[in-house]
Formats: structure tokens, sequence, C-alpha cells
């Protein structure tokens, strides 16, 4: 299929987050993505660590003023946000029903139970999986995959081979979501287009991956062979390296900034006291 | 072969053409490869695993040549790849870029190229590396008619420019008769020797333009006697059973392709759609056949295609429009569903609720008429590239739709495929079908008598029409990221 | 003036180091998979789509995420094909826009590897059902873990262990037993000739 995609952002970036919107330019998104990463890996594991309401707000508080520094549009912030409020609220539900009892019980159905101690916990989970997912979104979304994998190879030292293996892979991603909406207008041209319950609906569906897989395989294989006559494949070779991945006070200052609100979210946690190591 | 010369590789599918490409370029042998070997292969007095020559190739299709996700990290990958320091990269780059004509920005992503910009893109790349011989696989034959003569002229550039020894195979001589000084026909195993012609393009091709022709490679006009297809007459066209009013479509959570189009499908006869590169013609025949929902205007059925439905078959059920609209996808592998030839074809009746006997029937039908019954029981995606084409017809024709959409039919085939899919073309229309084609093959809507349809690109100064059918429900966030 | 030697070099030598084509194939199965798992969760007429919001019983889902490191083992069958492919998946979801934010690439990494483990057990030389199965099985204990451990805290120890059962009964049967089933259809298309899953003499 040529040219003409699908998304009007084509020709506004590439990274793949565009698929879902367009990435305006921000000091965030021109950032090296190895410090986006790490700032975002920063946050989740210092709010993983613990289990409170008060570590997870404070991060709460602390990033949602930073998204607009995402460059996203409203609708494809939304389109991402969604999904981490789905996310969180049924778990924190759930662990309000079957969580640790302690104090005062709220509601017996039984084995289930809310009590002030599970109703605690259920409400800290909810806020750590919006507190972990927000940044996801902040720093992810404009990460390009190129400079990432520059930056892995150069920075980290990992085998240059699989590192640009799985740039050539990445690169196909954009195109494998394209190809997934061909394939389900095709399968509704042969009929399987409004199948009714969730059991044939996922026959459908498997149908489609599979193809999906099989069209991937043979793109693979042929990248393969144009990637070797490139002069790509021997594990010893001597290489260079047309980009330089840099990490600038920009990029430091990202790092920075998420132990900043990790550091915040930690410290408030440890004076309020209701900071709880969550193993052992 | 001579440094500096310039070669066109011919021969019939299955004569081995890419094999020697590969083989040239290194890539059979050496300790990944696996296969047998036999008698050498010299390239620049070095046996070819060495990569002496460092020979630069080029491959058919162009999405799967695209390494990286920028233009100018594309092109550099070669030379990244061959310790070539990064100022000199750089400069190979602009310099490869140049040669091809692409005059794009070195941040210009990958994936908003045409095919013949994908296709130059590797010719660049390959040109950085500072080859002393181009092989090219096919280069145009996932081309349109433009993008084939973009890469013509880049390769000539680029030959004349770098003087590199020159080795293409192709199905398409007229386009590279003029560039190449010889004509080498490889033979199939079945004929005996490996090399049937070897000679001056004008001397091969008067010699055995028949011959070839037969063997299904494109040969002008002037070296063979017999035209592409037998001259037919169309039938005199029906009542239209499909009609665009004032059409505007886009993909989902995409631009407007087309802004609004009148358009009319009357039975016993072809519609072609044609326009250039990005004009929307596939987003507007997919609209026609019901699979995209339309943004402005409409799409009407006659009675006598709804048969008791609504007039906007993008409200029909997916099991009501199999019955009365086919569609046949540019990419065959893309409709593929089962694990046989035979179930394939079933699929479609037995999704209609056809009792058993006369599914199979059917079946049987369809496979002597598109000389597939070999094949019943083979599985479809091993089937060779003519025949995948042939089984996606079969597959559409099945359920008996009244009009069959087509996108690119006659994608990349060679001449032999192309004239039995006239043939099956020509019967459709003789039966009563409406036919529309998504095509920018001339000679396909000379040999169907098509009316065409000529699509320009969007012009944002034409309003949109208000919808025909009910005002649209509102958009769920599924359909925003287009899971659809 | 040709030696007319005639080298046979088919019956792929034993050889542990990637090659090219083993390396695309192997990063394309990671991206598409992860593709793949991002249209499921994105459509909603599929088997499991409200499932995944209510754990414990979301861990019966969560062979799915796992079933990547196994296509990836079961089709190039080197070590370090599980993880390769995991990680890709991971790496896609991430970028494309996932709800669990930046852990989930190490959670691929934790999976990747506990997949790596299973297969080193039997020495990498077996790749069959029993192998596949047993894969998924080590896998599942991954996220069995890690999710339990990091995201749901708070849950009696009960809860926890059912948590872990149903992820590796899910590991072991939506990606070992599924993953063996979908390498050998895929052999049958004729997609994995040039790797050492379409080189294991499967001809159908």
């Amino acid at each position: 299929m040529s040219g003409a995609t699908g998304t009007s952002d084509a020709a506004e970036g590439t990274t793949l987050g565009g698929l879902v919107g367009s990435v305006r330019a921000t000091p965030l998104t021109r950032a090296n993505p190895l410090a986006l990463l790490a700032g975002a890996l920063v946050i989740a594991v210092a709010l993983l660590a613990t289990v409170d309401v008060v570590s997870a707000a404070t991060a709460l508080l602390l990033e949602i003023p930073l998204l607009p520094l995402a460059g996203l549009g409203p609708r494809a912030l939304a389109v991402r946000m969604l999904p981490v409020l789905l996310a969180s609220v049924p778990a924190g539900l759930v662990t309000t029903v079957i969580g640790r009892d302690a104090g005062a019980v709220l509601l017996d159905l039984g084995p289930l139970s809310v009590t002030e101690g599970s109703l605690d916990l259920g409400v800290a989970t909810t806020l750590r999986i919006l507190a972990v997912g927000v940044p996801g979104v902040l720093l992810l979304v404009s990460a390009d995959p190129t400079d990432l994998g520059d930056a892995l190879a150069q920075r980290l030292r990992l085998p240059p081979r699989f590192v640009l293996g799985g740039l050539a892979g990445l690169r196909l991603a954009g195109l494998l979501v394209l190809e997934w909406r061909t394939l389900s207008l095709a399968r509704r041209a042969r009929g399987l287009g409004d199948v009714r319950g969730p059991l044939a609906g996922t026959r459908v569906a498997a149908g489609q991956a599979f193809a999906l897989l099989v069209l991937a395989l043979r793109r693979a294989t042929r990248l393969a062979v144009a990637m070797e006559a490139r002069g790509f494949g021997a594990p010893g070779a001597p290489r260079t390296w047309a980009r330089r991945s840099t990490f600038a006070a920009r990029d430091v200052g990202v790092v920075a900034g998420c132990a900043l609100v990790a550091a915040a979210a930690t410290g408030a946690a440890v004076w309020a006291g209701t900071w709880s190591l969550v193993v052992g | 072969m001579a440094a500096g010369e310039r070669v066109l590789l011919l021969g019939a599918s299955g004569s081995g053409k890419s094999t020697v490409l590969a083989a040239l370029a290194g890539l059979l042998t050496g300790a990944d490869a696996d296969g047998e070997e036999e008698g050498e292969l010299l390239v620049a007095g070095r046996p070819a695993s060495e990569r002496a020559a460092r020979a630069g190739l080029v491959l058919q299709d162009p999405e799967s040549q695209v390494v990286l996700s920028r233009v100018g990290d594309d092109v550099a990958f070669g030379c990244e790849n061959l310790a070539v320091p990064p100022e000199e990269i750089w400069r190979r780059v602009r310099e490869a870029l140049d040669v091809v004509g692409l005059d794009l920005p070195l941040r210009h992503p990958t994936a908003a190229l045409s095919g013949g910009q994908k296709q130059r893109l590797a010719l660049a790349g390959a040109l950085a590396m500072a080859p002393g011989m181009l092989l090219l696989d096919e280069p145009t034959a996932n081309l349109d008619p433009d993008g084939v003569l973009e890469v013509r002229d880049a390769v000539t550039a680029a030959v004349t420019r770098t003087g590199a020894t020159l080795v293409v195979v192709e199905h398409r001589v007229a386009v590279w008769a003029d560039v190449v000084d010889r004509v080498v026909v490889l033979g199939r195993p079945a004929d005996g020797t490996a090399v049937v012609a070897d000679g001056p393009p004008e001397v091969v091709l008067a010699a055995s333009g028949e011959a070839l022709s037969a063997r299904g490679i494109w040969v002008p006009q002037r070296y063979r006697r017999a035209p592409a297809a037998r001259p037919w007459q169309p039938p005199a066209a029906g009542t239209p059973l499909l009609s665009a009013r004032a059409l505007a479509c886009a993909r989902p959570g995409g631009p407007v392709a087309v802004r609004s189009a009148d358009l009319d499908l009357p039975a016993a006869s072809t519609t072609a759609l044609t326009g250039a590169n990005g004009a929307g013609k596939t987003t507007l025949a997919l609209t026609v056949a019901g699979l995209l929902e339309p943004v402005g205007g409409g799409v009407v059925a006659a009675p006598a295609l709804a048969a008791g439905l609504g007039p906007a078959p993008w409200r029909w059920r997916s099991r009501e429009l199999l019955r009365r609209v086919g569609t046949v996808f540019q990419d065959p592998e893309h409709q593929l569903l089962t694990s046989s030839v035979a179930d394939e074809l079933a699929h479609g009746p037995r999704r209609l609720g056809l009792p058993e006997p006369a599914v199979r029937a059917r079946v049987e039908e369809l496979l002597e008429r598109l000389g597939l019954a070999a094949l019943a029981r083979a599985h479809p995606y091993t089937l060779s590239g003519g025949e995948k084409r042939r089984l996606s017809v079969a597959t559409a024709l099945a359920t008996g739709p009244r009009v069959v959409v087509l996108d690119e039919p006659t994608f990349g085939q060679d001449a032999v495929t192309w004239a039995a899919l006239v043939d099956l073309l020509r019967e459709l229309v003789q039966d009563g079908a409406a036919l529309l084609a998504v095509t920018h093959d001339r000679e396909l809507v000379a040999a169907t008598g098509a009316r065409t349809h000529h699509l320009a690109p969007p012009d944002p100064a034409v309003a949109l029409a208000p919808r025909l059918d009910a005002p649209p429900p509102r958009r769920s966030l599924r359909r925003l990221v287009g899971s659809r | 003036m040709s030696t007319t030697a005639r080298t046979t070099t088919s019956g792929a030598p034993r050889t542990s180091s990637w090659r090219v084509v083993d390396i695309v194939v192997c990063s394309v199965v990671g991206v598409a998979a992860g593709v793949a798992l991002w249209a499921w969760g994105a459509s909603s007429s599929t088997l499991g789509a409200p499932l995944s919001l209510f754990p414990p019983l979301s861990a019966l889902l969560n062979g799915g995420y796992l079933l990547p490191a196994l296509l990836g083992a079961l089709i190039i069958r080197k070590p370090g094909a599980a993880l390769f492919a995991e990680v890709l998946a991971a790496l896609v979801s991430m970028l494309i826009g996932t709800q669990w934010g930046a852990p989930v690439l190490l959670w691929g990494l934790a999976q990747g590897v506990a997949a790596e483990l299973g297969l080193a057990a039997l020495r990498y030389r077996r790749w069959g059902l029993g192998a596949a199965v047993l894969a998924g099985a080590v896998a599942g204990v991954s996220p069995g873990l890690m999710d339990t451990t990091f995201y749901y805290p708070g849950w009696e120890a009960g809860w926890k262990v059912v948590y872990l059962v149903l992820s590796v009964v899910s590991g072991a049967l939506l990606a070992g037993a599924l993953g063996h089933v979908v390498v050998r259809a895929l052999a049958r298309t004729g997609a994995l000739s040039g790797v050492a899953a379409g080189r294991s003499g499967t001809r159908v």
C-alpha cells in the first residue's frame, strides 16, 4: 500500500505515540528518550515500593499540572488517560473488598469484607496506578524509537545488532497498526464484520491476529535480506554511528525533576508516617 | 559481465532470476546460508561471498526495505555498517539523495513516502555505500506508472554518475529497453539450458519477442504480433446498481480523502477509478463497497441491489453485504481466513447459510472456472502471487454479488496472469455484474472497455455535503482509536 | 574453466549464534505480538476485555502478555529469543501508550527472563509442546509474584496465592500451549522458512 496513511500526523514526527494523535514539540519531547525512560522508572520504582495514600496523592498532585508538557491535544490526552483511569478504579475496588482487614468493619459479606484498613488500601491502590500511569503518558509518548535505540547502544553499550534489529522491528509497528485496520475491513467484506457474542468475536479476532503475524513474518524475512545487503550482520564487525546520542543539561534536568517528584512523594509519606515497604 | 555494463535479466517465473541476484550480492554463500552450490561465481575476481565489489541490492517490496523511520537515518544505515566516519556519512547521504532526486529534509518520516519514493530511498541507501555493482530485483513491480518512471530515471542517473555495473530483473521490458545495453534471458529447468538468449536488446527481442511474451514477460508492442488482450465488445450497460452522491470519504480518524464524488455503477459495465497516489481512490472504493462510513453525502443502492434493505450499504449487516457487494483487496493476503483453498471458497457460502451440497457445488464450479482445481487442498498462504490473486477474486465471487469492487487487480502481474484476469472480468461483466476497479493500468481499462472516473487530490475549498443517511451515531472511543 | 565443486550446506548447523534473519524475525514477532495485544485490548467484542479489569481473575489473562516470549522462543529456538521478543513487545505497548506506564518494561524484562529459565531447564534442546507448557508456566510465575507484590500488596495472603496459581496456569495454557499451536500453524503457511521452526521437518 503506497503513501497516504490514515492519520493526518504522518509528517509530524516518528514517535509511535503519533499513531493516536499528533505530538507537539515541547522541551520534554526534545529530551533524550533514555532520560525520559529513566525518569519514568524512577518515579515508578519509588511509588511501587510503598503502598499508602499520601505518597501516591503527592505524586499525582505534582504530575497533573505537568500534563500539557506532553505535547498532546486534549482529545489525544483523553484517549490515553482513559485506560489508566479504567485500570485504576476496579483494581482499587477489588482491593477494598479482598484487602487485609484492619480497623472497623464497614461492610461484611462473608469471606469478602470492607474495613477501614482495606478501604485505605483500595484508595491507595487506585491512586498508585494513576500516579505511575501519568508519567507513562507524559514521558513515553514523545520517545522517538530511533533516538532511544541510539541512546541504548551508545550510552548503555547494548549490542548494536540487537538494538538495530529491534529498531527495524519497531519501525514496522506503525505499518502493522494500519494493516490491522485493513484486516478488519477485509473481515467485514467477507461476512465476519459484526459477530455477536464474546466467543465468536474472540475467534474472529484470533484469526485476525494470526493473519497479522503471517504478514509481519513475511515482511521480516524480506527486511532481513535487505538489511544484510546493506552490510548489516557480522557479529564483531566495527561500525560507526551517524547520530551521536548526547546527554545534555536538559536530559539531566528531566531525570532530576522526576527524582524530585519521587523524593517529594516518599518524603511526604515518611513525614505523615504512612510509608510502608511493600515487600515483607 | 564487464564492468560498467548494463544488463536486463529476463525469464519466466521459476527461472531463478532472484536467486541469481542474491548470489551476485553474496547473500547465498558463506556461513549463514543453506542450500546447494555448484560451480563458481566470481565478482571482481573474488568469490561472491567475500562481497569485494560491494553490490547494492534493491528489492521488489518498497515497504520491506525501509529500516529506520527518518529518511536521512535510513540512507545512512549502510554507511554505518561499513564503519564510515560520521562526517563522511552525511556527505554521502546528501549526495545519494541528490542523485536519486529525493529532495526531502533528512528528518522526514519514511512512513509518509510514496512507493516510488521508498524505492528511490532504497536506491539512495545502496548508493551511499559506493557500490561497484547495482542489482535491482523487480524494483518497479509494485509501483504506479509515475513511480515506475521516477525509479527508472533515478537508476539511470545513478549509473551514469557512478559508472557502476547494472543488473536489472524485471517483467517490464519497455521501461528498461533504452537503459540497458544487453539482455539475458534465463531458462526454466524444463528448457534444458540455463541461458536461452543473450545479446543487445533489439536483437534478442526481435528474435524471441513472441516466445518471451508467451512466458509472461511484458514485451513492447513492436516486438510481438499478438496484442495483450483479444478484442472484445462490452455489452450494453444496464441501470445503476450503486450510486455515490456528493460522497465525501475518509479513513476512520484520518483526513478527508475525497470531498465530493458522484459516481454510478451500472449493471454489466466496468468503471475504473484513476488518479494520482494520495487522491483517495482506495478510500472511495472502500466507501462505495460499504466498508467505510461516508463523512458527507452518501452511497445509494438501487432497490434491485438492496433487495429489501435500506439504501446505504454502510448500514447493512456484514452478511447482507456479502451477498450483494464483493470486495477484492489490493493485497490478497489481507482476505485469507482459512487453511485450505477449498475452505476459503466455501467460507462465504457457508456464512450465508447455504446447505452443504450447494456449497460444495459452488466450490467445485469456482475451482474449475479459475484454474485452481489442483490446489484445492493447498494452504492459501503458500500459493504464488498470481494464484493468490485468482483465489481472492474467486472468494469474492463465491457469494454471487452483483457489484464487485477491485483494488488494483493487476498490480505486479506478469502477462499470462494478467490475460487470465481480464478474461475473468469480461465474463463477469457479460453476466451482468457491475465492476468498480481502482487501477493505474491503462491496458486494463482498454481491455475491459471501462468508463474512467478520474480523481484529483482533495480541494479544501469544496464544502462537504450533509449526510444522506441518518445522522451518524456519537463517535465512541473505540472508533477514535480506529480498532474497527 | 570453472571448478565443479559441489558443496551442500543445508541441514542447519547447530549454531547458537544469531544470524540477521533470526534477529529481525524475532524482533518483528515481538512487535507484531505487541501490536496484536494492543489491538485486542482496544476492541471490546472479545473475551476477556472486561475480565482484565477485575483482579484476581485478571491473572487468567496474564498468559497473553507472555505469548510474545514463547512465540519468539519457539520460532527462533535460540537462547535469548524469549527475552528479546518479550522486551520488544513491552516496548511497543509502552511507546504506543499503556495504562501501566514505564513498569511495563520492567515486567517485560522479568517475564522474558522467567521464560528463558524455563527453557534453560531443558538445556534449550526441547521445543515441543511439553517444553512450551513448562516455559509458559515458569514465565507465569513472574507476573504472578510481581503483580501481587507491587500492585496488589494490600491483599490477604490467600488471594495472592490464588492470583499466583491462576497466573501460572494461564502462562502454561495461553502462552505455552497456545504458542505451540500458533507456531505449528505458522509453519504450515510457509512464513517460517528460513528460521529454525520452519526447518524442523513438519511437512504438512
